[in-house]
């Protein structure tokens, strides 16, 4: 041992302590180092799910942010004569004469033959003229009107009017004439007034007109143009149709994304903040108060979420012209912060005992050391994960409430509050409900993806098992 | 054991007096209250009704009031309905929103189980990649689209058929039931399925697999008694919580199907500010989750013996 050493120290000379020159020529061996963040980026960005939903989430984002400014249609106008139009239907319409009064019955050209219940005149949206033959025995009809087709003396649809004279066989219907398809239905009373089971049905399809001055006073005509009974105009475009009042549903989807992505984005953001802070101070601090701090979190987790959403809806009270979307934003707020806390305790409290962590002490990092470069890194991708999850469970939540009408008040337009008045025509007009219901669907499915795809980069111990 | 369970218990209770407490100011902090509406139309009938509600005295007493019949079982009368218990009105409609919330939660764990069982044994394989993809599409899309969509084609199943094949609405028999369980079920049944996959992967690979398999047990046996009794666990702990999801969560199927539960009593007694059918259905629903979720704790440390109570 000793021999060993004294040979050392024979052979050490004074230039052996001089630092060496850079060795460029060397071959670098090591990897480029990466960041957490860099390394967490490129995982991402090669699971495919998380990216394309990623794009998703981008896309929604200019939606709602953007498209306003592109589709320029208030949300709150309504276009009455295009009430609940699918996507994509027809939406010319014929330029006619103003409505004259049918007293004299006439039968207009190309109308003169048939027989039994017929058409009197061109069915329009301003007017549809039945005419029928007298019944053997019969002095008074009922005249009825159904959106399908009639299939047994028990499904008429609307009683229209009773005709008790007895040299009149002709109806005309204005009442709220759509362009669609109407099955209108004569009955034959009987002397004490009740139909019998004598019938004739036939099938309209009712054309849409406009008149002239309704075409100006609703902007149809352009500058210089003279409109001409005959001419065809085009009603206001939607792409996406109306609803059930009438109103653009691409600008009301719009208008509805914001008010579900401002609470989706925002309620989490501030309940994941208040949750941190309490967690990180409930951990940092330790003991009593710790004990103390949590205990009230464990309450507040305990309170039935749904119902306590209800409630704080009505505590806070929605005024006549509020939206409703600041008590639902506090609710949610108020209810929601102790998922948060519990998570980032535990992960502060768990950091806290981690080797690198007596380490750095050992070394002599201050505490303010510790927090800004090991807890707060390391709590980071866990807090980022929850804020990916807990978006779209706010918009599941904002949803659910607007839907069972304890939400945003209308006129306000939300996902949740049109699916609800979609629900109403969803036999007759679906597209009312499936263009909100798709617009939920995907933004929560995006975000899900997102976080799977998130906590998959971002955490390797909690990586799932696919 | 039994010191554990003592102890969950007077958490519960204490949890519950705070549900209550909160309601209870929450409720009277509300501006109006539900007398403010034509019934009270002179100043003499206001008066007699707020002796008959007790609500002439002061805040803190009718507090302890409230307390004081809580603890007796009794919420007191309904404001909007006249001369009809509050408990009446839970012993007449919770039993509805229960059967329902059963029916569901039960359809929702054997569903999961199975559902997650078979995706664990096609790992990667079609079958894996056909139920994931409904398992993403349960969690995404909210209960009340199932539902109506639910309807749309029951309707169109009855009219193809020319018959009722099951009831589109209300309730009363075991077919009123079934559609209305399953949109109910089917969220958390994504979710259960999600979970018993990952559980279900990692039994899979665990040694006592390989063992069994070692000494020439039949891939069944190892299957309904080593894997699926293992894998299971974790979708119990979830029990609780889905519980909780599945009765509050019932809301909405509850006004999409015309079914008359606890549910759809609540929010219009919200609407009308009725306090009495508030504060006793907001405390009887908070009891109930509150001891749900201590019961399927205990069962769970029944079923899983490794799990220590303390």
């Amino acid at each position: 041992m000793s021999h060993s050493k004294n040979n050392v120290m024979r052979t050490l000379r004074e230039s052996d302590f001089e630092p060496l020159g850079e060795q460029s020529t060397a071959p670098l061996i090591v990897r480029p180092s990466r960041s957490y963040w860099q390394d967490a980026w490129i995982r991402l960005k090669a699971n495919r799910r998380a990216l394309v939903s990623l794009y998703i989430v981008i896309a929604l984002l200019v939606f709602t942010f953007i498209g306003p400014l592109v589709w320029r249609v208030d949300p709150a106008l309504q276009d009455v004569d295009q009430i609940s139009i699918a996507p994509g239907e027809d939406r010319g319409a014929l330029v006619v004469n103003a409505y004259e009064p049918w007293s004299d019955g006439r039968i207009e050209p190309g109308y003169e033959d048939g027989a039994g219940l017929r058409l009197a005149a061109e069915p329009t949206t301003l007017r549809v003229r039945l005419v029928w033959d007298p019944m053997p025995g019969v002095d008074n009809y009922r005249v009825y009107r159904n959106h399908y087709p009639i299939d047994g003396p028990q499904a008429f649809g609307l009683p229209l009017a009773d005709i008790t004279r007895e040299d009149v066989f002709r109806y005309e219907d204005r009442l709220d004439l759509r362009a669609r398809d109407y099955y209108y239905t004569v009955v034959a009373l009987d002397a004490q007034g009740l139909p019998t089971d004598q019938y004739e049905t036939i099938a309209v399809s009712v054309n849409r007109v406009i008149t002239i001055p309704e075409a100006e006073s609703r902007g149809l005509v352009e500058p210089g143009q003279t409109l001409q009974p005959g001419d065809n105009v085009m009603m206001p475009w939607h792409p996406l149709g109306t609803d059930y009042l009438g109103r653009d549903m691409l600008a009301r989807l719009m208008a509805g994304a914001r008010v579900s992505l401002f609470i989706g984005l925002l309620a989490p953001l501030l309940y994941v903040a208040i949750g941190v802070i309490y967690g990180a101070s409930a951990g940092f601090l330790g003991g009593k108060a710790d004990q103390v701090m949590m205990r009230f979190a464990d309450f507040v987790v305990a309170l039935p979420f749904l119902l306590f959403m209800i409630l704080f809806q009505v505590v806070f009270g929605i005024g006549p012209g509020e939206s409703g979307i600041v008590p639902m934003l506090i609710a949610l707020v108020v209810l929601l912060w102790p998922a948060t806390a519990r998570l980032v305790r535990g992960q502060i409290l768990q950091i806290r005992e981690e080797a690198y962590v007596s380490a750095a002490k050992l070394l002599g990092a201050s505490h303010h050391y510790l927090i800004l470069r090991h807890m707060i890194p390391n709590t980071l991708g866990v807090i980022l994960v929850t804020l990916t999850f807990a978006v779209p469970s706010a918009i599941f939540t904002e949803a659910f409430l607007s839907f069972i009408g304890m939400g945003v008040a209308p006129p306000t337009a939300s996902w949740g509050s049109m699916c609800n008045e979609g629900l109403k025509n969803m036999l007759t007009h679906p597209h009312e409900l499936i263009f909100p219901a798709a617009m939920i669907s995907i933004t929560v499915l995006a975000f899900n993806l997102l976080g799977d795809g998130l906590r998959d980069a971002l955490d390797a111990k909690m990586r799932s098992a696919e | 054991m039994w010191g554990y369970t003592l102890k969950r218990l007077l958490q519960g209770v204490i949890t519950v007096w705070f549900i209550a407490t909160a309601t209870f100011f929450g409720m009277h902090s509300v501006p109006g209250d539900p007398l403010s509406g034509e019934r009270a139309s002179t100043e003499a009938i206001r008066a007699n009704l707020e002796v008959r509600y007790g609500l002439d005295k002061p805040l803190g007493q009718q507090y302890f009031i409230f307390l004081g019949n809580m603890l007796r079982g009794d919420f007191g009368i309904s404001y909007t309905q006249q001369n009809r218990e509050v408990n009446d009105i839970i012993r007449e409609h919770f039993p509805v929103s229960a059967t329902l919330g059963v029916l569901a939660v039960m359809i929702a764990a054997l569903g999961g189980v199975l559902w997650g069982a078979l995706t664990a044994l096609y790992r990667n394989r079609l079958p894996d990649y056909i139920i994931m993809f409904l398992v993403i599409l349960g969690i995404s899309v909210p209960s009340f689209v199932f539902a109506a969509l639910g309807q749309l084609g029951l309707v169109g199943v009855n009219s193809f058929l020319g018959r009722t094949l099951l009831p589109v609405a209300g309730w009363g028999t075991v077919s009123h039931m079934l559609l209305p369980a399953l949109v109910l079920g089917l969220g958390t049944m994504a979710y259960m399925t999600r979970l018993m996959r990952s559980s279900m992967l990692e039994v899979m690979s665990a040694d006592y697999i390989r063992t069994a398999r070692a000494k020439g047990l039949p891939m069944s046996r190892i299957f309904t008694h080593h894997q699926l009794r293992n894998a299971v666990l974790p979708v119990i702990t979830v029990l609780g919580p889905a519980i909780a999801a599945i009765t509050t969560g019932g809301f909405v199927v509850e006004l999409v199907f015309a079914i008359p539960g606890l549910g759809r009593y609540f929010v219009q007694a919200v609407q009308q500010l009725d306090y009495t059918v508030i504060m006793g259905t907001t405390v009887f629903y908070g009891a109930f989750l509150v001891f749900m979720v201590i019961l399927v704790d205990l069962v769970y440390s029944w079923v899983d013996p490794r799990v220590r109570l303390q």
